[in-house]
């Protein structure tokens, strides 16, 4: 087993630049995504708002809860829980999409 | 030296709790089991006596015993309380609550207390499940589908039903969570994933279906809670709510649901087969690989449970082809299992003998899904009793029969006492015949359009019906001596003191038979896989030789 | 008697990276109960584009960014509150903490104004004013509701949890060496952040 029974910590030396880096980041694409949707581009508007939100996600689960710095199973875990969501809404759609 | 605490079996040994409390309190994963056997055993016997009052009532056309109200709650009551009672925590709850940390050399699991509030949840669950019944408006007439608009129009006691249910939930979700952490976390030095009992590869699959899947119903029926309270018109046809849509998320849970149900089953079944054939399990990785092929292909089947509603062509095309796809990882367990059997060292004990059954009985449950998978036979056989009689060939037949093959197997283990072999066939065989002769009958009356959850039916069913009927009774007589040669076990004052009587080669059958609290002196090291007969091994080599 | 204690006390062993499997684990279970709703959400939506188009207008955009804005904030003060007790700063850990709840109580008094602005105008399901609109807004009202409604009690566990965890850095055992508790409140914040910041664009940036 490669797991340490004991690991208590994550990263080494914690520090608090970092995240107040992500956090302006994270300001700054939500600025971006109401500034997008006042003007009307119809579908796109809506894939744009959703693939910033991903990125807003992604920053969120990489950083604030230091998926980053944790081993690779439970990235592998996560990849698991959205395949079983993105695999839900694809068939679904199956039915929805087509006559 | 050998410590003396160490020696107490978990049923005798004084924690800091007493008398009941030392059991409804207790978080020593073994006691949690038989708690989680008791409680589950209870409501199995009463979902076996709504099925009798049901199967009793339909002996004959026309109102025979009750009216169609009761009928109607009796099934709906039957599947709450087979389904989300007895069969999906049936292995995992007991089973694998008693037996997980043993197999891969823990002394608990990981979260201890978490288990035992899943225990406790359980049992709110049950108990509000039990008490719906008897509030004002009575029981729930739904289904246990609670399929829409009836679900919100009917004026029976659906809401507690359906918070039960909710709750439930949770106690399957917070037991998966703790066997996938167990798992990962406490396996013994030297017991990679692939040195682990297939029973272990099988209940983490499992929990992993439990996790994601499970909350999928837990929004729908919480949406359906709310429909009744506020009407919010989310499912509601006439506020412009889409009652297929609840059809769907219904389903995207309860289909992977039945593999909740089976996986632990299947895994009990390839414990068995190597021990009482003496060899090591054929295809070792095939199993373990397969038990999560059907976790990820049995989330992606469940609108073959809708080819009727109306849904696109493409959808109906796609969910067809899934459903044949997932047969093939069952598939190749049985070969798994037939290969295994093949020149082996059979002993024909009553473990092997309901493993045998469960391959049987299961085979003919799983092909019979492939037949439904197919569209257009779909169409006419929908709703019909052949649908009744597949899911009780896999549901029963399979899980059902896992339960008792693990109750066979584990049986000394767990109590330190040995029933009567001799009636344990005798058991086997008569609730084998009774089950084929309850169900096939099913098959049969339903391909030839007997339609099911119906209270009355047409003159040309009555025959099958009725032998289907005195297959229930022949079932319950089987059930009575299976379970009494239990009972009569469990009150012999012989203890059973051979901790291996069957030859086994995993871990559990190396501690003493009613296992010490923490399970094992020392934790062991461990540096072979399991099921290694290497006696017969040998005779192999020799043979082809 | 003490014996057995001590084998009990061995019995419960210290593993953080297996409470924070168990924690990540459960946040799945959250995860798709709320992938649930954002499955029924998109089935309407695709169905009835246009109504919900003018459904949202009835949304107040400012409000609904300014509570984005809390809660990303609340996220930050939140880790940093870890941050600070794994630098042995406790007096900066609770407050961070106490900032996060503070902040969590302005996005629920938000949710509040919003809500009571809605059922001021008869807009709440089953209201007449609501069965009178088209099927597709009264859909997009209900999913409203229930989506935020959950939201919202996910953040009041959110309040409740985190107050817990103020109490426990105050009194000790959350501490430099010892922050699991800490962290396990932290996770379950940060995807209560990550359901709003799918929230946000799909109820109120569809105009």
């Amino acid at each position: 087993m490669n797991e340490d029974h004991l690991q208590h910590t994550i990263e080494h030396k914690p520090t608090y630049g970092i995240y107040i880096l992500v956090w302006l980041v994270l300001l700054m694409l939500t600025g971006v995504t109401v500034a997008v949707a006042g003007i009307n581009f119809g579908n796109i508007t809506v894939a744009t708002a959703l693939t910033i939100a991903i990125v807003k996600s992604y920053l969120v689960l990489t950083f604030f809860m230091h998926l980053k710095a944790e081993t690779a199973t439970f990235k592998l875990f996560v990849g698991v829980a959205l395949l079983f969501l993105l695999i839900s809404i694809a068939l679904l759609f199956s039915d929805y999409s087509f006559l | 030296m050998h410590d003396k605490e160490q020696s107490v079996s978990y049923l005798d040994y004084k924690g800091k709790h007493s008398g009941i409390f030392a059991w409804i309190l207790s978080t020593d994963h073994k006691r949690i089991g038989l708690l989680y056997l008791m409680a589950s055993l209870l409501f199995f016997a009463v979902g076996v006596t709504f099925g009798f009052l049901m199967r009793l009532e339909l002996i004959a056309p026309g109102r025979t015993i009750m009216d169609a109200q009761t009928y109607n709650s009796l099934f709906t009551l039957h599947g709450i309380i087979m389904i989300f009672l007895f069969v999906i925590p049936g292995l995992p709850a007991v089973f694998g609550n008693f037996f997980l940390p043993i197999l891969i050399g823990a002394k608990d699991v990981a979260f201890p207390r978490l288990n035992l509030l899943s225990w406790w949840l359980y049992v709110l669950g049950a108990l509000l499940a039990v008490i719906s019944v008897f509030l004002p408006g009575g029981p729930a007439d739904t289904g246990w589908t609670f399929y829409i608009p009836y679900s919100i129009r009917s004026t029976t006691n659906v809401m507690p039903a359906l918070i039960a249910a909710f709750i439930l939930g949770f106690s399957s979700i917070l037991t998966g969570l703790n066997f996938i952490v167990t798992i990962h976390r406490m396996r013994a030095p030297g017991m990679t994933f692939f040195k682990m009992p297939l029973f272990a590869w099988s209940l983490y699959a499992t929990a992993w279906v439990q996790i994601l899947a499970t909350p999928i119903i837990g929004i729908t029926l919480l949406l359906v809670t709310v429909e009744r309270m506020f009407g919010v018109g989310l499912f509601d046809p006439a506020l412009g709510g889409d009652p297929v849509l609840y059809q769907h998320l219904f389903w995207i849970y309860s289909h992977p649901a039945v593999y909740i149900m089976i996986l632990p089953a299947m895994g009990v079944v390839t414990e068995i087969i190597p021990v009482f054939s003496h060899r090591t399990i054929f295809g070792y990785k095939f199993i373990a690989f397969s038990s999560c092929a059907i976790a990820l292909f049995g989330s992606m089947v469940w609108a073959h449970h809708m080819f009727t509603v109306g849904m696109s062509e493409t959808a109906q095309v796609i969910f067809s082809l899934l459903t044949f796809l997932v047969a093939i990882p069952s598939a190749i367990k049985v070969f798994n299992w037939v290969a295994t059997l093949y020149k082996g060292s059979i002993s024909t004990d009553a473990p092997l003998l309901y493993a045998l059954g469960f391959i049987f009985l299961f085979s003919i449950g799983g092909f019979t899904g492939l037949i439904q998978g197919a569209l257009s036979v779909n169409m006419h056989i929908h709703d019909t009793s052949f649908i009744v009689a597949h899911f009780h060939y896999v549901m029963f037949g399979g899980t059902g029969f896992g339960i008792f093959a693990a109750m066979h197997y584990w049986f000394p283990k767990m109590f330190g006492k040995m029933y009567n072999m001799k009636t344990a066939k005798v058991g086997f065989w008569t609730l084998f015949v009774g089950f084929n002769t309850l169900y096939f009958p099913m098959f049969v009356m339903g391909w030839l359009g007997m339609p099911r959850r119906y209270f009355d039916y047409l003159p040309e069913f009555q025959i099958y019906h009725f032998i289907s009927t005195i297959g229930s009774w022949i079932l319950i007589v089987g059930l009575i001596i299976m379970f009494t040669n239990f009972i009569k076990a469990l009150r012999s004052k012989t203890s059973y003191t051979n901790i291996n009587p069957w030859s086994g080669e995993t871990l559990e059958w190396t501690v003493p038979n009613k296992p010490p609290l923490e399970n094992f002196e020392v934790i062991p090291t461990i540096t072979a896989g399991p099921y290694e007969y290497k006696d017969n091994d040998e005779i192999l080599t020799k043979e082809d030789n | 008697m003490s014996v057995v204690a001590e084998h009990i006390s061995e019995h419960v062993h210290r593993d953080d990276l297996g409470s924070r499997m168990g924690i990540w684990l459960f946040l799945f279970t959250e995860l798709v109960l709320f992938g649930g709703m954002f499955l029924v959400y998109a089935v309407y939506r695709f169905t009835y584009q246009q109504e919900f188009h003018v459904a949202a207008k009835e949304l107040n955009t400012l409000i609904g960014t300014l509570n984005t804005l809390i809660l990303l904030t609340s996220s930050l003060t939140m880790v940093l509150a870890i941050v600070a007790i794994r630098k042995d700063n406790k007096f900066l850990s609770i407050f961070f903490q106490v900032i996060t709840i503070f902040l969590a109580f302005g996005f629920m008094v938000n949710k509040y104004f919003e809500w009571m602005a809605k059922i001021h105008h008869g807009i709440y399901p089953g209201s007449e004013t609501l069965l009178a609109k088209g099927n597709g807004e009264i859909l997009f009202f209900g999913l409203y509701y229930v989506m935020t409604g959950l939201h919202g009690l996910h953040v009041l566990i959110g309040m409740v949890l985190i107050g817990v965890m103020t109490r426990f850095t105050m009194k000790g055992t959350v501490n430099s060496d010892k922050y699991i508790h800490l962290e396990a409140a932290g996770l379950y914040w940060h995807l209560v952040d990550i359901i709003w910041i799918f929230l946000f664009p799909l109820f109120y940036l569809i105009t």
